[in-house]
């Protein structure tokens, strides 16, 4: 029997690797993780705004010109009316988190093909952006649109909400929400099965019902839910690219822009390659998104520094 | 169960909800029936003003016009080419930092963990200049892989997130005991941890899968010829050029969308699991 003899000798000898293996092990499997994400993600953001000191075509000389670009955003017709826009997104964007909670509540039985009818309703957020674009251009289309006709139908006068600066905004918004609403509805369906059931009977033997029954007991329990809404949405708002690329192309006359889009019309698009006014732009966004990151990030770290 | 469950309420109201479901459902897809309709439709429906009857006819030569006339098999195939190489980067590299941030204490651990995080919600516009220049310099710019590149380093943020919350919960006892017996790190990883991961992998390729395929913004940046271009890019430039055609249109987005929806509806536990990961605690 010389094994249980060996175990301990050997284990107390510390030698070199054995010994560190266990300090050294996290950093190996985080190393291309982490390198990846370093060159990718980290560095570009500071590049950035180092490019936007800069005037540069992308592809000559970059000339130092400080704070030029910034100065010129300041008097710029077209940041504010993207600025405008990303506000209003925003805004209503959130409007995703209580219809989403309002679809949930309302499929949230169990009838036959519920489970069948969950995923249809589900359905618009697996679709590419660009899909849903396109399908609201054609619903949205002058004469022969669904919706077009609706109105036509209802106020004698069709409208095309895509060609009028006054609705063009709220038309790529209601197409926005479209999947936005369904993600929200997932992430609360997921939510009500699992509030505690005790608390609701109790609820209800003490009289709760209806509005108050999910004010005050159901909402509170669905408060994980509603953190991960807000935040996507606040994150799908800010990210409003594709509906607006594909849809109108920041059109009528610039005024369906936001943020995002102008920046990659200034750095990208045929009008010019103007990376450091581009850069610039992004910049100004990217501090916009930060105020909520830096929120979410301090709720998670209060979350798990508690813990 | 919160609302009260339908079934104890009156029978007129149990028969006016089952026939309420699907018409809310009906009203909600509309405008995916309709492209769905119209890609079915003729030419000549359209040209006629037949834009909400039945069509004329199945006009199934719509798809096939789709394949012949346009690189659209060529996009797809782009798309697939970009999307499963990220999959399999993206969840391989996060399965390691998952592993390592979960398991192992270290000072930095947090810090570390929550550069993920944050990366992964800044706006892409920020990282748009530079990380354009560097695929240039490197090369690949217009090729899947400089695209695919990118999206691993950028969605392995997310993925590292998910995937870190989910080996801590996992019974911690089982690597202690593996360490006790001597067990090396990396077996511990390949061994124990990994076959426990399955569900938790199966949930994040579906996702990236779906957000890969779908993404159209780092699509326009990175890739320009149709060589190259995945379907979302592709599509949008194909709807510059098919002014009013609007029965080619819907046949091209139902095509681009085809692929994720399936990957939905096989894999719809996992992608609503990894969904909602977080929602409930």
């Amino acid at each position: 029997m010389t094994a249980p003899i060996s175990g301990p000798i050997s284990g107390a000898k510390p030698s070199g690797w054995k010994a560190n293996q266990r300090k050294l092990a996290p950093w190996l499997f985080l190393t291309p993780g982490v390198l990846m994400f370093m060159v990718y993600v980290i560095m570009p953001i500071f590049q950035s705004m180092w490019i936007s000191f800069y005037d540069w075509d992308g592809l000559g000389a970059k000339t130092w010109i400080g704070i030029a670009n910034y100065v010129e955003l300041i008097d710029d017709e077209a940041f504010y009316t993207s600025f405008k826009n990303n506000i209003l997104w925003l805004l209503l964007y959130m409007l995703a988190v209580p219809a989403g909670l309002m679809i949930a509540i309302f499929l949230n039985q169990t009838i036959r093909g519920m489970r069948f009818y969950k995923s249809l309703f589900f359905f618009p957020f697996v679709i590419s952006q660009v899909v849903v674009g396109l399908m609201f251009s054609w619903f949205y289309a002058p004469n022969f649109g669904l919706l077009y006709n609706l109105i036509e139908w209802l106020t004698g006068s069709g409208i095309a909400i895509l060609a009028d600066e006054r609705y063009v905004t709220y038309g790529i918004i209601a197409a926005g929400l479209w999947p936005q609403i369904a993600y929200v509805m997932i992430l609360y369906l997921t939510g009500l099965n699992n509030v505690a059931p005790d608390q609701i009977e109790a609820a209800r033997l003490d009289g709760a019902k209806g509005w108050k029954m999910l004010w005050y007991v159901i909402i509170p329990q669905l408060r994980p839910a509603t953190f991960i809404a807000v935040v996507v949405t606040v994150i799908g708002a800010l990210r409003s690219f594709d509906l607006v690329s594909v849809m109108t192309d920041g059109g009528p006359y610039g005024s369906s822009r936001v943020l995002s889009f102008y920046m990659y019309e200034k750095a990208l698009s045929e009008y010019g390659f103007r990376m450091g006014y581009g850069a610039a732009i992004a910049v100004v966004l990217f501090a916009i998104m930060m105020v909520f990151i830096s929120g979410f990030i301090w709720k998670m770290w209060r979350d798990e520094t508690e813990r | 169960m919160f609302p009260r469950p339908i079934e104890q309420a009156s029978p007129a109201k149990q028969w006016l909800y089952t026939a309420a479901v699907p018409l809310a459902l009906f009203l909600w897809l509309l405008p995916l029936l309709g492209v769905a309709v119209t890609s079915l439709r003729p030419a000549s429906d359209l040209a006629a003003g037949n834009y909400f009857g039945l069509p004329s006819h199945l006009a199934f030569e719509n798809y096939l016009d789709v394949f012949r006339n346009t690189p659209m098999g060529q996009y797809i195939l782009n798309s697939f080419k970009v999307t499963l190489p990220t999959v399999i980067g993206a969840v391989g590299l996060s399965c390691m930092t998952g592993f390592a941030l979960a398991v192992y204490r270290f000072p930095s651990n947090l810090i570390i963990f929550f550069m993920f995080v944050a990366g992964n919600f800044v706006p892409f516009q920020i990282l748009m200049v530079p990380v354009r220049d560097l695929t240039v310099q490197m090369g690949m710019y217009n090729t899947w892989y400089g695209l695919a590149l990118f999206h691993i380093a950028f969605q392995s943020g997310f993925c590292t997130l998910f995937m870190r919350n989910f080996i801590k919960s996992l019974p911690f006892e089982l690597i202690e005991a593996a360490r006790v017996e001597g067990v090396a790190e990396w077996r511990i990883f390949w061994f124990i941890v990994l076959p426990l991961m399955r569900p938790a992998i199966a949930a994040l390729s579906v996702l990236v899968f779906t957000f890969i395929w779908n993404d159209f913004f780092w699509a326009t940046v990175l890739t320009s010829s149709p060589d190259t271009q995945p379907v979302t890019a592709g599509l949008s430039s194909l709807n510059g050029q098919w002014i009013a055609q609007w029965q080619l249109v819907s046949a091209g987005s139902i095509l681009a969308a085809l692929p994720p929806v399936l990957m939905f509806f096989a894999m719809q536990k996992h992608f609503i699991a990894g969904l909602t990961l977080g929602a409930v605690k």
